[in-house]
This record gives structure tokens, C-alpha cells and sequence, in this order.
């Protein structure tokens, strides 16, 4: 199907989301959309997904006009969006998950859903459990099954509105095998990234968005110096490592064991140091969230001490640790790291300390002018945080961090943000390390932002932890053995 | 059209068809709805005796739905609410009992009486909040389970120990000396203390949502409690708090329905003003700054009904129909305008 957006406007209040956007899309290929963060690539796709209505312009399938006033609809003329934030039904089971939104009666056809989803899974690769709960599922799972539910229900066009962000490299493979065989396939693929290296690997053409204006296109072989200018207007680089002094211990491991239902992680030493940074890599799901949630108090350890600052915390509350100067930031935003319905300014009142009873809107109000300008977060103080795009609920979680904290942990702390935003933020993040003496302890899908700023990495694989590998001397391919079992030393053996 | 006016218009067709549905049962019933209509105006707003009636009745509902504001800020159901009324009514009776002999000035032992009221009914919502918390028992079920207790509470009272000399009955315990009574403003049955006492607790409440810390963690609690937890909110202790506010105002209600309105313990003792209090909550879609008219207004159909029987040979319990459409269809308008709004952001894009 071929797809044609023609003159789209969209404005939010002030903000002009999407300004005449005019943007051709065959069928059978993957079309690439770029873009900073708030350039207004989600406020496009969910345009073309019939989300939103645009204030004018035209969408056009096969040449003729059409008009969408919901997602049915959009699904009805075979358009179908996986979205940023993965909209799904926490409680249910992933068949009945798999069946929402298909149209017939009260009678669902359970068995032939049942062979529908086996079908596409066994075509794709997934592996999905049937009667499996949502909520145990992956972020990569997931996706799996929105994709598996979308083709069910005869989407032709698949939007994947930054679909890699939280997921392994591992699964990010299968996801492209997956997005490759939809275009051969005849579909139409439309994949929003901030990444380069994903549309350098994936892309067949690539559209460029800043500011709500469509600045470029560009096709194989791509100019990737020449993209970063057209997504910000100028070049950007990562700059050095510099490196930084380290303190005394702030966190230290003793013979840690985690549990849960799916695995045991165990015989964790780690000493973390002032002004020192420790990266987790490994697949999704291989226990670095269970080490980074025992670290701050929300998992029991089964087995092993942790000490903050010379305390034995073991046992303690999150809570506590709060107050040694211990806070977390998690990779769902919406879920669990902000209140929706609750506006930035009331946000950031809730991160303060309190002061009396009382709350003085007038000086949070100004706080939060001042958080929303350090962080460049596009969104108002008053408006609801959901409203904010996904790149700026990241800035938001950042922007609520005390001043002075000891220890930061933090799950994909730029998850979702543009090259340059992220290197920003951990500009910020290494000078809380220098100058706060912050130690941070975080975990990440992305290879090359662990190898960049961490110190010494672990590598977790199925459970097992690494010894910590000095991050100067790793390289890529070395990690990416490691994380796949391939020359794993695990730190108990190595100890012993 | 903008939100404003269109929430007006959707408030508007509620109302509408609220008095479609009523009349329509009414002609059913074989009344005139004009007529039935005309005499609860008639018999709430008809002369100062009846509008201070009016005001009799709207203190304890008022009372109720500022404790379920609170409770419902944190995201709770406290259905518990009718049971934390009788407590509150049976506390207070249990101390203005204990002392009524005594040689405390009457000012003293009132005032002793009302806040024992308030703890019988903050103690009965904790308790549902503990069943809640450490129990793991929603508070919807421990509460209803706790409503039967109540009663069944106050029945055995009436009947048991604190039985008429003689025996006992349904018409509730021995009343109590005039000197016991919340006094009154002149011939009427208003108790100004009582009339304060709720708009007090109203505006306290509002503020306490609107403007404190207290407030806003409530909020976060109940819109997301594993966010609030990262945020250094002890979820625990406010959920419990809330619980404890909530059954602290139902309390007073039960406490204000002894000594200002039937000045002894009966068995009905709540009035029903804990359901009603949930059907004014959604009404106003937990909003405090509505509580006030909205609670009146639900007074003034109660007070006006009282005459249908008289003079129409009506059941009284006409308003009861009136105001159950009434939230019936607001909650009717409401999911209609979300999908209005909806659609009204989608093409619009919200300001
Ligand atoms: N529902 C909304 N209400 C108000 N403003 C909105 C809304 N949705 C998006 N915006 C604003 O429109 C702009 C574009 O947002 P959009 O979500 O399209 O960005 P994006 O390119 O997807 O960014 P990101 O990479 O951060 O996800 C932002 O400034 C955002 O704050
Ligand atoms: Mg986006």
C-alpha cells in the first residue's frame, strides 16, 4: 500500500508539532523517520495511525483520500502503530491480549486465534507463550505480540514509533529480521529512530524531522555526519572520556544473591566507588534489574550484604536508602517513575524536600521554570506529564534527581533520547561524579553507551554475573561475546 | 464550541434527562410531576422552618462526603462509610450515656460526645484500612463487611444493654435530656454548631487537597503507587491516614445525627447518608469545590420529599429515584463527553 501524507499541520497550543509535512511512502520497503526529540515524529505517526486529526492536509492510500477519526479506523484501512510506550493490558493473558480489538461478537474464535497466533509467531521467529502473563512478558516480548496482534487483524502498514529503545541487542536482531521479511512481504514499514546506526542497517530511504518541518531525505549509502546536521542544525560529537579521581566506597556487594521466579543471580562482590561508574550489560532479562533493584532496597537479597557508606543496608526499605542518599530512576516512565495526571510542577514539589505543610506554588512554579530550561524540556509546568513526548518524560525523570546524591541507579537512563540529549545528560551525570562524587551504577541495551561512560562493566549472562571488566581496555565484539556466553568467567570462579 | 461550554451543555442534558426519567416514573406512578415537582420546591424552600430543615440534613451528608473525598483522592473505595457513621453514632451515645449524670457543665460533656464520635468512626475505617494494608483485603468487600457489623452492632445495643426501660424497640434508646441537645437556632431544629462544624470540615478539606503536601502525596498515592514509592512516598501510612480522615468526618456525621437531630441512638442512624454520599462523590467526580452545592441540593430533595406522601399519596422515597438518575446520567454525560473530548483533541490538539 502506498501511503501519502500530504501538507500536515498540527499544532498543540503554542507548540506547531508538525508543520507542513509532506512525505511519500511505497509499499515493500523500510522508510526511516529521524528526528530530535519533540521534532514531532510520534505526533506524525499517530496522524497516519489516526490518533490525532491533523488541523489540515491530506493522508492518501493508493492515490485516493481517506479520513480517520480513531486507531480502529486507521486498523480498518490496514494502518497499525506499535507505540512508543507500549499500550497493553498489564493483567491479561497474551492470547486474550492477542484478541483485543478483533471485531466479531461476543464468541471469539479462542482456537483459531490460538493456530493465528502460533502461525505468525512460528513465521517470525518469536517465542511467545500463549497463556504466558502480559506483565511477565519483556519490552521485546511485547512487541512481539503487538506485531504478531496487528498483522491478525490485516495491518499492512506497520509504524514502529522508536520500537528499540529497552530492548537487547539480541532481541533488537530478531526485531529487524522480523521488520525485513514485513517489507519483502509487501508491507510497508515506517520505523522512527533517533539512532543512525539503526537506519544505516535497516533503512532503505530515511526522512529527516526538526522543529515539526520535514528538513531531508536521504538514501543509501548515507552521509551519517550530514543526517546529525540535518536532525539539529549542527554537528554534534561525544567528546572524551576525561577521566575522574575515585573516592572512598559508597556501595559495596558482599556474596550477593538475588532471587526471582525466573532466575538466581549469585556470589555478587563489587566494591563502586566515589565519582565511579559501573555499566550492566547483557540480554534483556539476564538479572542486571534484579542486581540494580536489590542495590536500592526494592528486591530482598536471599543471600550477601549491602552496604551504603559504610551502613549495612541489607534488609532495609528503599526508604532508607533514600535517605543515605540512594535514588533509582526506572526504564518505565509512566509506570512507575511518574505520576500521570499529576503536572510537571506538582512533580517536581513531590521530588523536593518538604518544607512545612503548605505548598508554595509560586516558588515550585518557579523551580520548575528554571528544571524545564537546564533540561530543555520542551512541556509546561502546568500541564500533565503524559502530555510530555517520550524524550521529554525521560528529561523530566532527570530533571526530579536531587542535588548531592551518593548513588544513583539507574535502568537506560536515555532511553528515548536523541544523540545529542543523551550526551548531554551524561555530561550532567559524570559532573554529579566530579563534582558530587556520585557513584553511578546503571544498566543499559546499548553496547556503546556502556563501553563510553561506564568505568568497569559486568556482563550478566542467564543469571550469571561477570568480574568487572576495566571498560578502557573492552571493546564491542569483546562485550558481545560475553553477553552471549561465549569466554564467560563469572567473578565467583575467578575469585576462587 | 469550547470545554467549558460543552461542559456545561453535557451538565445540563444530565440534569434533563434525570427529570425525563423521574417524571416518567412519576406518571406511572399516577402523579402529576409538575404537581410532585412544585411541592418539594414547596416543602424544602417553602418557609425558613422548612429551609433550616434543609440544613439539618445537609450537614451530616456534607460531613460524610468530605471524609470520602479524602479517601477517594488516595484512590480508595470506602465503602465502608455507613459503618463508620453508626460508630461515630454509637460512641458519642456511649460517652453522653456515661456522663449524661454527672456534674459536668452539658457544654463540656457535648463536646466530649462529638469527638468520641469522630474517633468510633476513624477507629472503624482504620480497620478497614489494616484489612486493607496487612490483610490484603480490598476495601471494598472489608467495608461492606464492616457496614453489617455496624448495624448489627447498633441493633444489639438497642435491644441489649442500652435498651428503653421497659423494653426495647425499633424507635432506639432512651432519649436524652434536653440539656444534651446541640442547641438550636430559635424554634427551628438548625444547630449553628453543627452547621459550622461542616462547612469548617469542608473548607479544610478542600484545602488540604488543593494546597498542602499532605494533598498532593494523597494524590500520587492513588493515581500511582509504585511511582510515589520511588518518590520517597510512604504509600502505607497514607493510605492509612486517609482511611483515618475519612472515618474521622463520617464519625462527626454520626456524632451530629445524635446529638443535633434524633438526640438518642436509633437503628438507622446513618440516614443512608453514607450510600448517598457515594452517589454525590461521583456526581462531582471527586471534586471538593462541588461537595457544598451538590450536598445541598440532594438536602433540599430529601426535605422536599418528606410531604409527597401527604398531599400526592407518593412514597417519599421519590427522591431516592430522583437523585439515582440524577448520578445515573451524569455518569451517563460523563463517558459520553470523554469521547466527545476525545475526538475534540484529536482534531483539535489540546491547548
Ligand atoms: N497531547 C499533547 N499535548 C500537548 N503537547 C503535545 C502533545 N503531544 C505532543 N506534544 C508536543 O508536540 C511536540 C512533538 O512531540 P512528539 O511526541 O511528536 O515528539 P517526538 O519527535 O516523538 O519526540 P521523542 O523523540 O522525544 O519521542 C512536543 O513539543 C510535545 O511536547
Ligand atoms: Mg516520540
Amino acid at each position: 500500500m502506498e501511503i501519502e501524507l500530504r501538507h500536515i499541520h498540527k499544532t498543540f497550543g503554542p507548540v506547531h508539532a508538525n508543520n507542513d509535512i509532506t512525505l511519500n511512502v511505497p509499499s515493500g520497503i523500510i522508510q526511516g523517520l529521524l528526528g530530535e526529540n519533540g521534532a514531532g515524529k510520534s505526533t506524525l505517526m499517530k496522524i497516519l495511525s489516526g490518533y490525532f486529526h491533523p488541523d489540515s492536509g491530506e493522508i492518501r492510500i493508493n492515490g485516493s483520500p481517506i479520513v480517520m477519526h480513531s486507531p480502529a479506523d486507521a486498523l480498518r484501512f490496514g494502518i497499525g502503530m506499535l507505540h512508543q510506550d507500549p499500550m497493553d493490558f498489564p493483567p491479561m493473558r497474551v492470547l486474550d491480549n492477542f484478541m483485543v480489538g478483533y471485531p466479531q461478537g461476543l464468541h471469539p474464535p479462542r482456537k483459531e486465534a490460538r493456530a493465528a497466533l502460533k502461525k505468525i509467531s512460528d513465521q517470525f521467529g518469536f517465542s511467545l507463550d500463549p497463556d504466558a502473563y502480559v506483565d511477565t512478558l519483556t519490552i521485546g516480548e511485547r512487541q512481539q505480540l503487538e506485531i504478531a496482534r496487528l498483522l491478525w487483524l490485516g495491518a499492512q502498514v506497520l509504524i514502529f514509533d522508536e520500537p528499540t529503545t529497552g530492548i537487547s541487542a539480541q532481541q533488537k536482531d530478531s526485531l529487524f529480521a522480523a521488520l525485513r521479511r514485513l517489507a519483502k512481504e509487501g508491507k510497508t514499514v515506517i520505523f522512527v529512530t533517533h539512532k543512525l546506526e539503526e537506519v544505516e542497517i535497516l533503512c532503505d530511504r530515511v526522512a529527516v524531522l526538526r522543529a515539526g518541518k520535514l528538513v531531508g531525505t536521504a538514501t543509501p549509502p548515507y552521509d551519517l555526519d550530514g543526517l546529525v546536521r540535518m536532525m539539529f542544525g549542527k554537528a554534534v560529537s561525544k567528546g572524551k572520556r576525561t577521566p575522574i579521581e575515585f573516592g572512598k566506597p559508597v556501595l559495596q556487594l558482599k556474596n550477593l544473591a538475588v532471587e526471582d521466579s525466573r532466575l538466581r543471580i549469585e556470589g555478587v562482590n563489587l566494591e563502586v566507588r566515589e565519582g565511579e561508574v559501573i555499566g550492566l550489560a547483557g540480554m534483556e532479562g539476564s538479572g542486571q534489574r534484579q542486581l540494580l533493584r536489590a542495590a536500592a532496597g526494592l528486591v530482598r537479597p536471599v543471600e550477601g550484604e549491602i552496604w551504603v557508606d559504610g551502613h549495612n543496608l541489607t534488609g532495609k526499605t528503599y526508604h532508607d536508602f533514600l535517605r543515605r542518599g540512594v535514588a533509582y530512576v526506572p526504564a518505565s516512565r509512566l509506570e512507575e517513575g511518574l505520576v500521570p495526571t499529576l503536572s510537571l510542577m506538582e512533580h517536581v514539589i513531590l521530588a523536593n524536600e518538604q518544607r512545612g505543610l503548605v505548598i508554595d506554588r509560586q516558588a515550585a512554579l518557579e523551580d520548575t521554570r528554571k528544571r524545564i530550561q537546564t533540561f530543555n524540556i520542551r512541556g509546561r509546568p502546568l500541564l500533565p506529564v503524559e502530555s510530555l513526548s517520550g524524550g521529554n518524560q525521560q528529561r523530566a525523570l532527570l530533571a526530579l534527581l536531587r542535588p548531592g546524591l551518593r548513588l544513583l541507579l539507574m535502568e537506560h537512563p536515555t532511553r528515548g533520547l536523541d544523540i545529542e540529549s543523551a550526551i548531554w545528560v551524561w555530561s550532567t551525570l559524570k559532573q554529579r561524579c566530579r563534582e558530587e562524587r556520585t557513584a553511578i551504577f546503571f544498566m543499559s541495551s546499548d553496547l556503546e553507551e556502556i563501553l563510553h561512560y561506564s568505568d568497569r562493566i559486568l556482563v550478566f549472562f542467564s543469571g550469571q554475573v561477570s568480574e568487572p571488566i576495566p571498560a578502557e581496555s573492552a571493546t564491542t565484539e569483546q562485550l558481545g561475546q560475553l553477553i552471549g556466553g561465549r569466554g564467560f568467567k563469572t567473578g565467583k570462579e575467578a575469585s576462587s | 464550541m469550547n470545554e467549558r461550554n460543552a461542559n456545561l451543555l453535557f451538565a445540563t442534558i444530565a440534569i434533563l434527562v434525570a427529570l425525563v426519567f423521574t417524571s416518567f416514573v412519576l406518571v406511572l406512578a399516577g402523579a402529576s410531576p409538575v404537581a410532585a415537582y412544585w411541592y418539594i420546591l414547596k416543602g424544602s424552600l417553602g418557609s425558613w422552618t422548612k429551609v433550616a430543615d434543609v440544613l439539618v440534613a445537609w450537614v451530616p451528608l456534607l460531613l460524610v462526603t468530605t471524609g470520602l473525598l479524602i479517601t477517594f483522592a488516595a484512590g480508595l473505595w470506602n465503602i465502608g462509610i455507613e459503618g463508620q457513621i453508626v460508630l461515630g453514632g454509637i460512641f458519642t451515645t456511649w460517652v453522653l450515656r456515661l456522663l449524661q449524670h454527672s456534674a459536668m457543665a452539658p457544654g463540656l460533656i457535648l463536646f466530649l460526645a462529638i469527638a468520641a464520635g469522630a474517633l468510633g468512626g476513624a477507629l472503624w475505617a482504620v480497620l478497614a484500612g489494616v484489612l486493607k494494608v496487612y490483610g490484603g483485603v480490598n476495601e471494598i468487600f472489608g467495608g461492606l463487611g464492616l457496614d453489617f457489623v455496624a448495624v448489627a452492632l447498633t441493633l444489639w445495643l438497642i435491644f441489649g444493654p442500652w435498651k428503653r426501660p421497659g423494653i426495647g424497640s425499633m424507635s432506639g434508646t432512651e432519649p436524652f435530656p434536653e440539656s444534651l441537645w446541640l442547641p438550636t437556632l430559635g424554634h427551628t431544629r438548625l444547630s449553628l454548631w453543627a452547621l459550622l462544624l461542616g462547612i469548617v470540615s469542608i473548607a479544610l478539606v478542600y484545602f488540604l487537597l488543593s494546597g498542602t503536601y499532605f494533598g498532593l502525596k494523597l494524590k500520587a498515592v492513588g493515581k500511582n503507587p509504585r511511582a510515589a514509592y520511588l518518590l520517597g512516598i510512604p504509600a502505607t501510612r497514607y493510605l492509612m491516614s486517609a482511611f483515618l480522615l475519612s472515618g474521622l468526618f463520617a464519625g462527626l456525621a454520626g456524632a451530629v445525627q445524635v446529638t443535633a437531630v434524633y438526640h438518642r441512638l436509633i437503628p438507622a442512624i446513618s440516614s443512608g447518608y453514607g450510600w448517598l454520599g457515594l452517589m454525590v462523590s461521583m456526581l462531582i467526580n471527586f471534586q471538593p469545590a462541588w461537595a457544598a452545592p451538590v450536598t445541598l441540593f440532594f438536602a433540599i430533595l430529601n426535605i422536599g420529599s418528606i410531604q409527597l406522601p401527604i398531599v400526592l399519596q407518593l412514597d417519599s422515597s421519590l427522591s431516592g429515584v430522583l437523585q439515582g438518575a440524577l448520578v445515573l446520567s451524569f455518569l451517563l454525560m460523563a463517558g459520553v463527553r470523554q469521547k466527545w473530548v476525545a475526538r475534540l483533541r484529536a482534531e483539535e490538539g489540546e491547548a
